[in-house]
Formats: structure tokens, sequence, C-alpha cells
């Protein structure tokens, strides 16, 4: 059973740890990383609420389509879980 | 007219030095915004003592003494020692520790490079680095043009570096976006059989840690 995850399209302004290029592409679980401090709130002197961290890995076909290299070579990025919503197969 | 030219009088900085490159130009331009938020900062923290300037040299001395060579020590041992191999790959933070090295809070991960994978590592959002295990990264490192071509053309940017992967070869790009630190372990070269760990350690490159380079065979 894969954890299959799709990274949100949601572009929030400030300090934002997902990058613009996974946004809407779908992975799956690599490993979990445990829970870090909220990155889009430390970066303004706030609290910073402890958020599940996950690695998340991608196809280069799924992220760049047709003009990836390679589309079964991989992507692996740390993605925290708010960013992250399921995939039902 | 000899006397006329004064661009080669011994001590004029303009033209070319006698090694045949540019005088580098003196940084007399003022200082950028963020310089002047850095030194403010500084002597702010310093005032109230929360630090001194004498902990900021040591901390930044610290910095100084951190190269890859202790990350090629860390390889080696991995290469010659299963059980560390294992708790490597398990937790590459605690090993490194285990080694006796101070890497303060890095979270380190440790990827593998087998007959299979090849790993590499960037960071697309700025210059996340395992600086506290190998120093400071190098300057191509930290481009534009390194960042986002890695995770776009990653095979094109590694050929670019003398390492052509066959297509059999599963390409692995770690990005690190966020709280991890990574990196690779290169397969072990063959013909190192018989090899001391310390002579193993010394063919342990930066790029072989990174991903952009495989370690040097024995001669």
């Amino acid at each position: 059973m894969i954890d299959q995850v799709r990274v949100k399209t949601m572009m929030p302004p400030g300090h934002v740890r997902t990058p613009s290029y996974l946004r809407g592409k779908t992975g799956w679980i690599e490993r979990r990383l445990g829970a870090f401090g909220n990155p889009e709130e430390l970066a303004y002197g706030r609290g910073g609420d402890k958020r599940d961290l996950l690695r998340v890995r991608f196809t280069m076909g799924e992220i760049w389509g047709d003009t990836a290299e390679r589309a079964d070579d991989t992507l692996d990025a740390e993605i925290f879980a708010h960013w992250l919503e399921p995939v039902k197969e | 007219m000899p006397h006329d030219h004064h661009d080669h009088a011994p001590h004029s900085h303009t033209g070319m030095s006698p090694s045949g490159h540019p005088y580098r130009a003196d940084n007399d331009e003022p200082l950028t915004y963020w310089q002047i938020m850095e030194i403010a900062m500084r002597e702010l923290m310093i005032e109230k003592g929360e630090t001194t300037a004498a902990e900021i040299a040591r901390q930044i001395d610290t910095m100084d003494t951190r190269s890859p060579s202790n990350g090629a020590a860390v390889v080696a041992r991995a290469w010659v020692d299963p059980a560390f191999k294992s708790r490597l790959l398990n937790n590459a933070s605690d090993a490194s520790r285990e080694m006796g090295f101070d890497i303060g809070a890095l979270q380190l991960i440790a990827v593998e490079n087998t007959d299979e994978v090849h790993n590499v590592i960037v960071c697309t959002l700025c210059s996340c680095y395992p600086r506290n295990l190998l120093g400071l990264p190098p300057d191509w490192y930290k481009s534009r043009a390194y960042r986002s071509r890695l995770v776009k053309t990653p095979r094109a940017v590694l050929r670019e570096f003398g390492l052509d992967l066959p297509d059999s070869t599963t390409l692995r790009v770690h990005d690190s976006t966020a709280d991890m630190r990574y990196v690779v372990l290169p397969a072990r070269p063959i013909g190192t059989e018989g090899m001391s760990e310390a002579e193993l350690a010394e063919l342990v490159t930066r790029d072989s840690m990174i991903g952009t380079g495989l370690p040097r065979t024995p001669r």
C-alpha cells in the first residue's frame, strides 16, 4: 500500500518551503520525518507550531511530463503535511 | 617615451597584475540594506549581552575548520564497517556524532549510491547544505543555474560535471526544501580491496558526496 499524496496548488504569500514546481503534482510518501516548527510562522518571529514533515517522492515524468529526461528518475522533497492532500485511487 | 606610461608603474593597480590577471576592484561601494541589518542585529545582540564578538569569531572559526574531509571519513568508515553503514543510513546525524564530529543540530540523511541508483543533492529554494559536516558549500551549489537546472535536466547537468549516467541507472534528485540536509554515500570504487580506511577516505571527493561526481579510483 503506497501512500499517494498531491501537493496543494495554493499560492499564499510569505516564506513558504514548498517549491512552486511541485504544486499540483502527485507523489508518494518516502518516509515520515516527525514534527518540525512551521517555517511559515517561524520566518516572522511567531511561535511556529509543530507540523508533520514528510519526504515525498515524485517521478520526473509526473513533474515534467514529456520533457523529462527519463520519466522513471525521481525527485524527493520535504513537504509539510498541511501542504498535502490524500489521493484516492 | 617609456615614462609616459603610468599603467604599469610599480604601485599602479590598473591593468593587469604581473601574473597577467586583472586586479580585483576595491569594495568601496556602500553597504547593502541587508549588510546594515546584519551589523545592527549583531551590535544589538552584543550590547544586550546575548553574545560576544569573541563568541561570534569562535563560531566562524569552528565553521571554517569543517571540511569535506569530515564527510570523507564518514564515507570511508561506512565502506569498511557494514554495521556502521547500517547506522549511517538509519540516522546519519548520530553516526557522524559517533565519529566525533561536532555537527550541532544538523538533521542529516545519507542516501546510498548502488549499481542501480545514483543520488544527487540540491536546494532549489536557497542553499541548504550539510555545512556542519562538510563545511561551506561550493559557489556553484548556490547558483541559480545549478539550483534550477538540477531538478529539470539533472542528467545534462551531471554530464557537464563529467558524469554520464547510463540509462539503466535510476537517478534520484533530492531537493533540501525544509529541515533535513543530505549527504550522498557513494559506492566504493572497484579495485580498492585491501585499502585502509584512511586510504579510502582520500578517494572521497566533495562532489562525490553531493552526487555531482564519483570517488577517485586508486592508481
